[in-house]
Order: structure tokens, then C-alpha cells, then sequence
């Protein structure tokens, strides 16, 4: 099949949907790929790379269209690009259907199929295709950077001989994909950073990226895992503590990184205009949900704006393209994963299985049909997590009577035994003969022996253990040596078989070991 | 001649030689010495009683000494590592003959002791043992006919079990449990019956008595471990080693020789740890395995969700590439496949390119207990990333990828996760913490319990089939 990737159209676009990379991955699927003349420019890629990588470069998008039998895209088609749609052909991009339902109907209607990079259900296999994840990624890294490019100050603390410096304090809400990246970045960066999510499970991810977790004590905490690893809205009393959280805090922090977000809604106002007036003058919020209206009632989509009292306010939303090298080549892979799974037998044949969790959950139309919203996956997003029970620490004193207990009943047992043994030794003695029972003494204690050495046996020589016990069980050949001088030709024939087979032991085994163990070789 | 003094002298001195030999196996170093000890004893033991007091009939025992060790010589270099089990096996069965052997001579001679003695002849021409006999008491001649019985028994069960656990693990007869009809039931009538004839035996019957005895125990020793399933080998071989030992201390006490006794004694022990060391592997009780079978599920088992999904070496060599931290399962398959060469290789690389690399043996990995060990050893690979399940068991879920290679049950998590498993309560190896597992295999099905296993439908899970040896040859290629 040709996969052909389409110059960006949408202004400020300068993200592309092939690279270079992905397209030698791509061509060991058994495809062709196919570029249009200076899609890749933008993110760093000319046409000379691409020509290198096996990649055919087409003049003109509309030859392209025509041309590719899957065309993959970043954003969802414009208008006229969905009418350069044919029956058959798929089209692979961020497509948001739930918002673009007219756009659907138009690719329906062109008998195409579309695969939504957006709708990719988030479920572990799945992962490595989640191109919402690996964008939201790039803009949290990206959103602090544009912080510390208005933010006047360092992020890490310093003691400088001109003067003291305190660490900058960065509050991040949401702690999404895009909110842990930008954990991870502004604490790299050596800022004191908090961060806040109404989904009380992400605090040990927070914890982990080194921030602190703002613990919100409310009852009805959310269970994230219900709703696919996303937010909720939550009620008015919680929002209420949650505001309440956020006025404690806006005096003291120096940047404000927003990423909450509700899957289909406008985002949630959550930095009001008396949070902003609250801050030290020259502090930054860096709204990330800006594009659906923001979290802070000041932002303005796309521009920077300052407050009376000297706040800086950023809306910009388009951080992926700001990052075209990266976000081009990490959805690239993304899309390359999708295409891997469209090709399971590897061979240029696509199998767009409707079967298959994934390729259902993100195809939105298909074979003339809207396939838009999807059935839910059949594996569930992220296993609920159950709270466990805690087990209850048993305190000093139970500890000691259970140990007592358990003292007690070994002790018992022990003399259970000894006195049954005892007993059977002396009905033994009663019946056996005086040099049996001097025999059974050596016997007794030589099983002691062995039972005492063998424990010591390391667990990777049990092979040379057990050819080494089979040589010196070879020891039986005494107790033939011993009656082969008989008169009687049958048994000095059975004793002699039996010297014969017993060597073969003794000497089998010995050397056997030896064998073995000279293989053993320390690194 | 040498006087008993020396002989018993020499048998204290082989008695602790044999202790300090087996001790010795503590760790590597020391066991390359132990073995000396182990050789110097059996060296000591031999001479000083051929050549003790009352010993004839040499004309018969140096050839036959001679053409054994050269036997003995022979299998021992010729024996490939992957072929121990068998080898165990089949000198196991040596011993079990050779104590039946001896028992039967023991019933001879005393019945010729007692013919001469009621004839009154002198005991000139005797054998050393027959001499003994000649010394004994009619209480302690009693006596002996009871350690004959048990020594020929024993012997008897020895060898048959072994003959048939030597066919097993060679592949010359069907690893699965086969029984005749009837199944356990005619195992306990056949030792019944032993019984009943021990008895008439010991009331003065004929040679006849002790010979049906040892037949009806071969039949034991034959349909017991006929029934017995191939991967439970490991618990066999063992337990078959225990008893080879408790044979030989038998046939001492027979004998009125405290070697045979001290030595059989060790080697019963030594038996007898190791099956309850498997045992306790596989979460299974000893009478459990012996009888055969997994039984006591309570009730379905948990259904599985998802899917296989198999991966190619590529795929597999990147993630390698990648890796920090690798730990590698083997199981009986890499012995099957042969793949322990291959498998070396691939850990050379990687240690080579600064990667830290472990394996984790499970207890019953393999058909012999520690058989992985040696066949890893084979291949070169350092001892010291060998690791137990016990020393590696906490260490998967730092760990960026585990290759599982040709294991199934000793890494399934329904014996932790599923409480009506058959295997549940079994320690396993946690391989599914780690972040990426590879399960090279040769298709899909399940292992020698057929029991499904989930860890093949983890979403962390890629199954690499295909022939071990083969895919990991075309993985070390791809390693940089």
C-alpha cells in the first residue's frame, strides 16, 4: 500500500505526520511511502532526508491525495482536503469527532476511512500509540520553558556572593500527561514544585516526579479509573475546598501551570480573578487548556497579556508546533505503531480489523458507516485499583504471645517425636540383637550427619550432589567384594555382576562430578 | 592380607571423607576439592576391604572392577550435559540391582552356613561374609532375614523405578503417567501381598519367598514410576536417589558393616532432602507427586482476559538494546532445544555492552534438581549471575526485560493470583513485574500441568515463538 503524508494546511502547523525514521519502519511493513514536496521543512526535515530514507517526494498535495491509499495526517482535514477523499481510501489524523461532526458526514459520504489518532481507547497495549500522550507530553516540557522565559527570576535556589536566591515555587493543576511533564521539568530545573488533581490515585505519580501532592480532604474523592484515566466534573461543594486550596496558595507560588481538562466540555474555571490579583507581581500562569477556554479567567487563547498588577498571563496553544522536530518525530511513531497494528502479517496488506480493541475504539467511519462514538473496550482501561484493607499491625504484646505460641507448639512436637521414637527404640531393643543395635546407633547418626550437611548444599550443585551421592552409593560394591570368595559358583556370579555394575557407578559418577564441577566458572 | 584392624581403621577414615566430600559441595570452590575426598574415601574403602581378611575369589573381582571402571570412564565423558538426568537415572538403577544381588548372596550363603553347620563340616572355603554368618546367634540370623528382605525390596523398587525413569527422561518411552488398570490400588495389593510373603519368608520358607518378593517389587518400581509424569522427574530422580542410599545401609546392616551403613545413610538423607526441596517448589506434598497427578482444585479456574500477541526478534532485540537490567528464566525447553550455548552467547553481548544480566532458576526448573545450573555451567556462563528464585524473586520489577526460554508453569501467576488454580500456593517466579517480558516458545498451549497460563496474556507479555535455540541465534546478531 502507499502511505502518503500531506503538507500541513492549518495555520501555525508545523508539525508532520512522517519522518524520515518512521518511514523506514513503515517500509518494512511492506509499504511504499510518499511525501509531499516541503511537508517536513518545518519540523527540520527536508525532502533530501526523506529521498534518503526510501521516501518517493510528489509534487503538489493533490497528486498525493490521488496517489496514497492511506494518507496520514497531524490535524484533521480541511475542507477541501476531505472532498480530495476517495472510496476506500483511509485517512489517519487527530480528527476530534465529537466536534467536527460535519466533517465526519463528509468523509462518510467520500466512502473513506477514518482512523482518529484522538479516539486511540487508552488502554496499556494501546500506549504506544497514544498520540494525545506523547503531544500532552511535549507541552508540559514546553510550558515550563515559555514559564521561565517570562518568569524574571531562576528556578533553582542559589547562594551567590552577590546575594541570596530563593528557589522559584511552581503550583502545576492537573496532573495529567502534560501536568507530570511539567513536574518533571520545572523540578529538573531545580524549582520547589506543587502540584494539585482532584484524582486522589495520581498522588504517588505526583510523588514520584518529585513534587509535593496538594492533599484536598474531601469524602467523595473521584475514582479516576472509572472514567478512562480522565477528570470529571466534580460538585459544587468540592469545587468550593478545592478554590478554597488554590486562594491559600496564590500568594506564595511564582508560576501557575494549568492542564485540567474534562474530555467534551469547556475546561473548568479554577484561577479566578482574585487568585491573580493575589500574586507577586512578575509571576507567570501558563494556561495549557487556553484552546477550550482556559482555567484562569484572564487568558486570552494565543496571546500574553499582563495583568494591572503585573502578572503575566500566557495563552498560547500551539506548544506542539513550537516543538516541531520533537512532536513530528514522537507522532510519527505513534502513527507508525497504528500502521503496524493495520498490517499484522507485515506484508503491505492492511486489515483494518474491526475485531481488534483498538483499531474499533479509534476508526470513526468506515466501509460508508460513522463508527463514532465506539462501543466500550472490551479490556478495561486501567485495572480499578481497590483500596486494600490494611492489615492490622499486630501490636508488641500479640507479636510476643503468637511467637510464644508458636514456641510452645514446636516444642511439643518435637517432644512428641522424641518420645515416639524413643518408644520404638525400645521395643526394637526388646526384640534385636545387641549388634544390631550397636549398627542402628551408626545408622541413626550418620542420618543426622547427612541430613545436617546436605542442608548446607548449595542449590546449584543438587546435580553434582546427586552424581556424587551416586558414586559413593556405589559403596555397595564392599558387600559384594565381601561375598564373591564364596564356594558357591551362583553367588560368586551375582556378587561378581554386582562389582561390575557398582564400579561402573562409582567410577561413572565420580568423574561425572568432576566433570561438572570443573565447568563452574566465576564472571 | 591386611588384618581387620586396618579394614575397620580404613572404614572410619572413608566414613569421614565421604561426610567431608558432600559437605564440600557448599559452594563451587571447595566442591572441585571435595570430590577428591569423596575419591580418596571410595579409593581407601575398596582396597583395604578387597584386600581385608577372608577375601577371595580375585580372578573373578579385578577384571570385572576393570572393565567396569573403563565403562565408568567411558559414559562419564561421553555423557552430554543435557543427558544427566538420564545418566542419574540409570546409575541409580545400578545400585538397586547390585543390593538386590547382594541380598539374594546373603540368603544363599546363609542357608549354606546352616547346611554345613548341621553337617558339621569346618568353615574352611567359606566367603568373608559367610564366616561372619558362621559367628551369628540364631536371634541375630533372624534379624538379618528381616534386613535382607528390606535391602532386596528396596534394591528391588530402585531399579525398576529407575529403568523406567532412565526410559522417561531419555524419551524412549512417553513422558505422560501411564497405569494399568486399576492403578494405585494394584500398587497396594502387590505390596501386600510383598508382605505376606516377607512373613512366610521369615517363618522359614524357601529361596522361592524372597525371590517372588523381588519381583513383586520390581513390578512396584515399574508401574509406580510408569505413573509419574515427566516434569515430576525431578522429584523422582531424587526420591529414587533417597532410596538406592537406604538399599545400600540395608544391605550394611546385612552385612554387619558400619561403611555401608554410614554411607547409605548419607546418601538416604541426601535423597531425601532434595525430593522434599522439590516438593516444597512445587507447593505439592511428597505422597502427592508419588501418587501422581495434580488434584484438589476447588472450583473454575479465573477466566482470561486479552490476548496472545507474539513478537519478532527484532523486536525483541531492540527492547534488548534498550535494557538496563535483563534477567533470563530457562526452563526444560532450553534443555530440549539445546539452546544453552545460544543463550550464553547472547549473555555475553550483553554483559558486554555494560548491561547487568541475571537468571533466575526455579527449583524444579529442568528434569534434575540443579540441572540448569550445570547446563548454564556448560555454556560458560558465570556461576555468580545464576541466581535462585529466592535470591532474584524481589528484583523483576526493577527489572526492564525478562526472557523467558522454554518455561511455563514455574512462571505462571495464576499460582499466586488464582486461588482455584491446581498449582495455586506454588512459589513461581514473578517475571510479570518486570516491564517488558519475552516468552520464547515453541507455539501456543499450555505446559506439562495444561494449565492455561495468564502471564502469556499480560499486557506487558510478547511471545516470541519459535525453536529456542534458532530464535536466539537470530537474536545475537542484533545485538549492539
Amino acid at each position: 500500500m502507499k502511505i502518503g503524508a500531506p503538507k500541513e494546511r492549518a495555520p501555525g502547523e508545523a508539525r508532520v505526520a512522517l519522518t524520515p525514521e518512521s518511514a523506514q519502519h513503515i517500509q518494512k511493513l511492506g509499504h511504499e511511502c510518499l511525501i509531499e514536496a516541503g511537508a517536513g521543512e518545518a519540523a527540520g526535515f527536508n525532502d533530501a532526508a526523506y529521498r534518503e530514507a526510501g521516501v518517493s517526494v510528489v509534487d503538489g498535495a493533490e497528486s498525493l491525495w490521488n496517489e496514497a491509499d492511506i494518507v496520514i495526517k497531524v490535524r484533521e482535514p480541511l475542507e477541501d482536503e476531505a472532498d480530495c477523499l476517495r472510496q476506500g481510501q483511509t485517512l489517519i489524523s487527530f480528527f476530534w469527532p465529537a466536534q467536527n461532526e460535519a466533517l465526519l458526514e463528509r468523509c462518510r459520504e467520500k466512502g473513506a476511512s477514518v482512523i482518529a489518532m484522538d479516539m486511540v481507547p487508552r488502554i496499556s497495549r494501546a500506549q504506544k500509540m497514544d498520540a494525545l500522550s506523547s503531544t500532552a507530553n511535549i507541552v508540559g516540557y514546553r510550558a515550563v520553558i515559555e514559564a521561565g522565559n517570562q518568569f524574571g527570576r531562576f528556578f533553582t535556589g542559589q547562594v551567590t556572593a552577590a546575594g541570596k536566591v530563593p528557589p522559584a515555587k511552581v503550583l502545576v493543576v492537573g496532573a495529567g500527561v502534560a501536568g507530570l511533564a511539567a513536574i518533571g521539568t520545572a523540578t529538573s530545573l531545580g524549582a520547589v514544585v506543587r502540584a494539585f488533581d482532584v484524582r486522589p490515585e495520581v498522588a504517588e505519580q505526583i510523588e514520584s516526579m518529585g513534587a509535593e501532592f496538594l492533599f484536598l480532604d474531601f469524602e467523595d474523592s473521584q475514582d479516576g479509573s472509572e472514567s478512562g484515566g480522565y477528570a470529571a466534573p466534580s460538585s459544587p461543594e468540592f469545587r468550593e475546598k478545592q478554590l478554597a486550596l488554590f486562594r491559600e496558595q496564590a500568594p506564595e507560588v511564582d508560576i501557575v501551570i494549568t492542564t485540567a481538562l474534562i474530555p467534551g466540555r469547556p475546561a473548568p474555571k479554577l484561577w479566578l480573578e482574585d487568585m491573580v490579583a493575589a500574586m507577586k507581581p512578575g509571576s507567570v500562569i501558563v494556561d495549557l487548556a487556553a484552546e477550550k477556554g482556559g482555567n484562569c479567567d484572564l487568558t486570552v487563547p494565543d496571546q500574553r497579556i499582563v495583568t494591572d498588577n503585573g502578572v503575566i498571563v500566557t495563552g498560547f496553544t500551539d506548544f506542539p508546533s513550537r516543538m516541531a522536530t520533537q512532536a513530528s518525530l514522537l507522532y510519527a511513531t505513534n502513527i507508525r505503531h497504528m500502521l503496524t497494528d493495520l498490517t499484522p502479517e507485515k506484508d503491505g496488506t492492511v486489515n483494518h480489523d474491526m475485531e481488534d480493541d483498538v483499531i474499533r475504539g479509534a476508526t470513526v467511519t468506515h466501509a460508508g458507516e460513522v463508527t463514532f462514538p465506539p462501543p466500550p473496550p472490551k479490556v478495561k482501561a486501567i485495572a480499578a485499583a481497590k483500596p486494600k484493607p490494611k492489615e492490622k499491625e499486630p501490636t508488641p504484646e500479640e507479636k510476643k504471645a503468637a511467637e510464644h505460641a508458636a514456641f510452645k507448639a514446636q516444642t511439643k512436637r518435637q517432644l512428641t517425636l522424641l518420645g515416639v521414637g524413643g518408644a520404638l527404640m525400645l521395643l526394637l531393643g526388646q526384640v534385636a540383637p545387641v549388634s544390631f543395635m550397636q549398627h542402628f546407633i551408626v545408622f541413626v547418626l550418620a542420618c543426622f550427619v547427612g541430613f545436617q550437611v546436605i542442608w548446607g548444599v548449595s542449590h546449584s550443585l543438587h546435580t553434582p550432589l546427586m552424581a556424587v551421592t551416586n558414586a559413593i552409593s556405589g559403596i555397595i560394591v564392599l558387600g559384594a567384594v565381601l561375598q564373591i570368595g564364596s564356594g558357591s559358583i551362583l553367588v560368586g556370579l551375582l556378587a561378581a555382576i554386582s562389582v561390575l555394575i557398582a564400579t561402573i557407578n562409582i567410577v561413572g559418577g565420580f568423574l561425572v562430578t568432576r566433570r561438572m564441577l570443573a565447568m563452574f566458572q566465576k564472571s | 592380607m591386611l588384618s581387620q584392624g586396618f579394614v575397620s581403621a580404613a572404614a572410619i577414615a572413608a566414613s569421614v571423607l565421604f561426610i567431608l566430600s558432600l559437605g564440600g559441595l557448599s559452594n563451587q570452590e571447595k566442591a572441585k576439592r571435595a570430590v577428591w575426598y569423596g575419591i580418596a574415601g571410595m579409593a581407601i574403602a575398596v582396597f583395604f576391604t578387597a584386600f581385608g581378611p577372608g577375601i577371595g575369589g580375585y580372578w573373578w573381582m579385578v577384571p570385572m572392577m576393570i572393565v567396569g571402571a573403563a565403562i565408568g570412564v567411558y559414559v562419564a565423558k561421553k555423557v552430554d550435559m543435557t543427558e544427566m538426568p538420564q545418566l542419574v537415572a540409570a546409575l541409580h538403577s545400578f545400585v538397586g540391582l547390585a543390593a538386590v544381588f547382594v541380598g539374594f548372596n546373603a540368603d544363599l550363603e546363609r542357608r549354606r552356613v546352616l547346611a554345613s553347620q548341621l553337617a558339621g563340616q569346618s568353615a574352611e572355603g567359606f566367603s568373608a561374609f559367610a564366616a561372619l554368618l558362621a559367628e551369628k546367634t540364631p536371634a541375630e540370623l533372624t534379624f538379618l532375614q528381616v534386613e535382607v528382605v528390606l535391602g532386596v525390596f528396596i534394591g528391588a523398587v530402585t531399579f525398576t523405578g529407575s529403568v523406567v525413569a532412565f526410559g522417561k527422561l531419555a524419551g524412549k518411552i512417553g513422558g505422560k503417567p501411564r497405569q494399568l488398570p486399576g492403578g494405585h490400588l494394584l500398587n497396594a495389593g502387590a505390596a501386600a501381598l510383598s508382605l505376606l510373603l516377607a512373613i512366610i519368608y521369615l517363618n522359614g520358607a524357601g529361596f522361592w519367598a524372597l525371590l517372588l518378593l523381588a519381583l513383586l517389587a520390581f513390578f512396584i518400581g515399574w508401574h509406580l514410576i510408569m505413573g509419574i509424569g515427566g516434569a515430576d522427574m525431578p522429584v523422582v530422580v531424587s526420591m529414587l536417589n533417597s532410596y538406592s542410599g537406604w538399599a545400600a545401609a540395608a544391605i550394611g546392616f546385612t552385612l554387619s558393616n558400619d561403611l555401608l551403613i554410614v554411607t547409605g545413610a548419607l546418601v538416604g538423607s541426601s535423597g531425601a532432602i532434595l525430593s522434599y526441596i522439590m516438593c516444597k517448589a512445587m507447593n505439592r506434598n511428597f505422597i502427592n507427586v508419588i501418587l501422581g497427578g495434580f488434584g484438589g482444585t476447588t472450583g473454575p479456574a479465573a477466566e482470561i482476559e486479552g490476548e496472545q500477541l507474539a513478537i519478532d526478534t527484532g523486536g525483541v532485540a531492540s527492547a534488548l538494546n534498550d535494557a538496563d537490567s535483563v534477567i533470563i528464566v530457562p526452563g526444560y525447553g532450553m534443555a530440549v532445544a539445546q539452546a544453552q550455548n545460544a543463550v550464553s552467547e547472547l549473555v555475553r553481548k550483553l554483559r558486554a555492552a555494560g548491561k547487568e544480566v541475571r537468571f533466575g532458576i526455579h527449583p524444579v526448573a529442568g528434569r534434575l534438581p540443579g540441572h540448569m545450573n550445570v547446563l548454564l555451567a556448560e555454556a560458560r556462563v558465570p556461576y555468580d549471575i545464576v541466581l535462585e528464585m529466592d535470591e532474584i524473586n524481589d528484583d523483576f520489577s526493577d527489572t526492564d526485560v525478562a526472557i523467558v526460554i522454554g518455561s511455563n508453569d514455574i512462571v505462571n501467576p495464576a499460582a499466586q493470583e488464582d486461588p482455584n488454580s491446581p498449582i495455586a500456593g506454588m512459589p513461581v517466579l514473578k517475571v510479570w513485574e518486570a516491564k517488558q517480558v519475552f516468552v520464547c516458545k515453541r507455539g501456543q498451549g499450555t505446559g506439562y500441568s495444561g494449565i492455561e497460563n495468564p502471564l502469556f496474556f499480560k499486557d506487558n507479555t510478547r511471545m516470541l515463538y519459535g525453536d529456542a535455540r534458532s530464535s536466539i541465534d537470530a537474536l545475537v546478531p542484533m545485538i549492539e
